[in-house]
């Protein structure tokens, strides 16, 4: 038994565009997807998040590469015949059908036993929290409900690896986070391997075991949320999920000397090379420095203080211009009644919390 | 004045005209109609003052004993042009389903120039039009010089005057009565459904059955009673391409009313027609509210 469930081997896919050019949507890809996975896909609008999906499930027809389930090879096999579900994200639910004919239309389709199917519809409607609601319309349901059948609708027959495209997009925020919990509490008691789409990069760090960021129909990166997050191989991933500071300048010895002259300091083992490079300090790595101060520190000048709850958001230039964004924990409340009279702070930070990013790592 | 009561007159301002004209133009001679099918036909046309069911009875089987006999033609007539409307209503699906599709799929330029050929025909006169495939199909005609001179056929086959001939023209008539409904379901048709349907397993045929049909029956099922209704009563395509072998409904009662001048027959005759037409109508209004109550509940 092999330890991957999907394997793509240099996928590509090209769009002709209306003026006669064309986009690349998939841009030779190799992914691997683990049994029981919950793996999201990441990555602005038009990086190619739902070409992937239709390319797994049957309804991208690829350029180039080649796609296996379970170590079969599915390139050519239509939609109808993988064992992939996709729960899509304007739901799809069947609206001549009730909600029981919705989610029994999988085993139907498969020739179960009436009887059996009922038996397994009610069990598929518990899991997602619908008990008893097999004779209601699509219609009659709320947007989190019908999210929930079609959630039911496409687990049903148990197939290999399910597929959600921005499902949770349409939810207000509060039932978003419930639905959240309960996919993941889902994913784990069915033992299916999810590939969950979502632009939401909160949404990606708290659900996944592993996240691909995409850009340009690429896989900038394919790694746990924490070290996507601590250690982004690019500038693009860096900014792209949670916010930066970078510093783009050549490193001398243990520190990085930016083309604006600011220095940036860093534990020295963590690069063997020199040369050009750029800094990431995190927002919240930044503290304000105390007297006599043993980290290094960057001046800024304060543009605007945000409160936002548990934290103050400062955000300045340095001396020479640079935006900086911190972070300051709203219980040194003390500490920014001095900063916002004076509109200047000098940040510290920890070298050991600066990564490095190298050139070499980007795409 | 209370709101309802304004909006009671808004709505008696609004809906007078149109009453007015219906009450007048439609309900009138629908009156004199009925009225008429219960009287008994004059020596010389016109009719007489006296109550008289037995127009009715010459159709259905209790004639006057007197004057007339009952007649099984009107029944037979009655069936064929049944079952002419209903292939009629059958071919012209054949044609404009699939065509719907094929359409609905086109650039939105493409689209409306599709549309705009498929209305091109009320433009020019039904009856020059007809003609014209008089010219395609008689003896002489574009067709059987074609396939003479292929050497294909020996002698002139038999296309005009004959049921199908009929079909062909009624088809081309209401085409576009069927092409509209259909579209319209079809255009609206949510492919996202059909993607759900196959990523589920079903495979295409199934897909069709199952969703495709069912999410386009309404549109079927408007263009097949919009065509059925008028196919049913058509005498102009009967008499320009059924000849005088072929008679339908609408022949019959217009040649009672121009020719043998029975005008309680005529009206009997089109009395019939319409009460059928009329609870076809119903059992689709009935269906449909009922979906539409359910809609209702669903909100
Ligand atoms: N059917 C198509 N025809 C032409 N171009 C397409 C088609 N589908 C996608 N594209 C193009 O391919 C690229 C990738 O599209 P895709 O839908 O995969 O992006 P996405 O990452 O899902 O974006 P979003 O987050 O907005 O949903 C885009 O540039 C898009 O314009
Ligand atoms: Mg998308």
């Amino acid at each position: 038994m092999q330890d991957s469930i999907v394997r793509l081997e240099g996928a590509s896919k090209a769009f002709a565009t209306p003026e006669g050019g064309s986009v690349t949507a998939l841009d030779a890809i190799d992914l691997q997807v683990r049994r029981n996975e919950f793996l999201t896909l990441l990555g602005p609008s038009g990086c190619g998040k739902t070409t992937l999906l239709q390319a797994i499930s049957g309804f991208v027809e690829l350029d180039g590469g080649r796609i296996l389930i379970d170590g079969e090879d599915m390139t050519d096999r239509p939609p109808y015949r993988r064992p992939v579900n996709t729960v899509f994200q304007n739901y799809a639910l069947f609206p001549h059908m009730t909600v029981g004919e919705n989610t029994a239309y999988a085993l139907e389709v498969a020739g179960v036993a009436k009887a059996k199917r009922r038996e397994q519809v009610a069990a598929a409607l518990k899991m997602v929290g619908l008990e008893g609601m097999e004779g209601r319309r699509p219609r009659q349901l709320s947007g989190g409900q019908q999210q929930r059948v079609a959630l039911a609708r496409a687990i049903i027959a148990r197939p290999k690896l399910l597929l959600l495209d921005e499902p949770l997009s349409a939810l207000d925020k509060n039932l978003r986070q419930a639905m959240q919990i309960e996919l993941k509490t889902l994913q784990h008691e069915l033992g299916i391997s999810f590939i969950f789409v979502t632009h939401d990069q909160q949404e990606a760090l708290t659900m996944s075991d592993r996240v691909a960021v995409l850009s340009g129909g690429r896989i900038q990166q394919l790694d746990t949320p924490r070290a996507i997050y601590d250690h982004p191989v690019n500038s693009f991933v860096a900014t792209f999920i949670g916010a930066s500071n970078l510093f783009d300048g050549r490193i001398d010895g243990d520190r990085l000397m930016a083309g604006d002259g600011t220095a940036i300091h860093h534990r020295r083992n963590q690069s063997t090379a020199s040369g050009a490079a750029t800094a990431l300090i995190r927002p919240e790595q930044f503290f304000l420095a105390g007297e006599g101060e043993p980290f290094p520190t960057l001046d800024v000048d304060l543009e605007a203080i945000v409160f936002v709850g548990s934290t103050f958001e400062l955000f300045g230039r340095t001396s020479a211009g640079k935006k900086v964004i911190a972070e300051i924990p709203a219980g040194r409340r003390g500490l920014i009644g001095e900063i916002e009279r004076t509109r200047r702070a000098r940040l510290a930070y920890d070298p050991a919390a600066v990564h490095l990013i190298h050139p070499c790592a980007e795409a | 004045m209370s709101i309802a009561s304004r909006r009671r007159v808004q709505l008696a301002v609004l809906l007078g005209p149109v009453s007015l004209f219906l009450a007048v133009f439609f309900l009138g001679p629908l009156a004199i109609m009925m009225v008429t099918s219960f009287l008994a036909p004059g020596l010389y046309g016109g009719v007489e003052w006296t109550f008289y069911p037995h127009n009715f009875g010459r159709i259905l089987g209790f004639a006057d004993p007197m004057f007339e006999d009952f007649d099984p033609v009107y029944i037979a007539i009655f069936i064929r042009s049944v079952k002419i409307a209903a292939l009629t209503v059958l071919a012209a699906l054949l044609v404009c389903y699939p065509a719907a599709f094929c359409i609905a799929r086109l650039s939105e330029r493409w689209k409306n120039f599709c549309l705009f050929l498929i209305t091109l025909p009320f433009f020019t006169s039904l009856i020059v039009r007809l003609f014209v495939w008089v010219l395609i199909l008689r003896q002489t005609g574009l067709v059987n010089e074609m396939l003479m001179s292929t050497g294909m056929i020996a002698r002139p086959l038999d296309l005009i005057y004959t049921d199908g001939a009929i079909i062909l023209g009624m088809v081309y008539v209401f085409i576009p009565f069927m092409f509209m409904p259909v579209y319209a379901s079809v255009e609206k048709l949510d492919w996202t459904l059909v993607r759900a349907s196959l990523d589920l397993g079903a495979g295409p045929i199934r897909t069709f059955w199952r969703i495709i049909l069912p999410l386009t029956a309404p549109g079927i099922i408007g263009g097949a009673i919009i065509v059925f209704i008028p196919a049913l009563g058509n005498f102009v395509v009967p008499a320009v391409l059924g000849g005088a072998k072929v008679m339908m409904l609408g022949n019959l009662i217009e040649q009672q009313f121009l020719a043998a001048r029975n005008w309680p027959f005529g009206s009997a005759l089109a009395m019939l027609v319409m009460s059928v037409m009329l609870v076809l109508l119903l059992v689709y209004v009935f269906a449909s509210s009922r979906r539409g109550a359910d809609a209702a509940l669903n909100r």
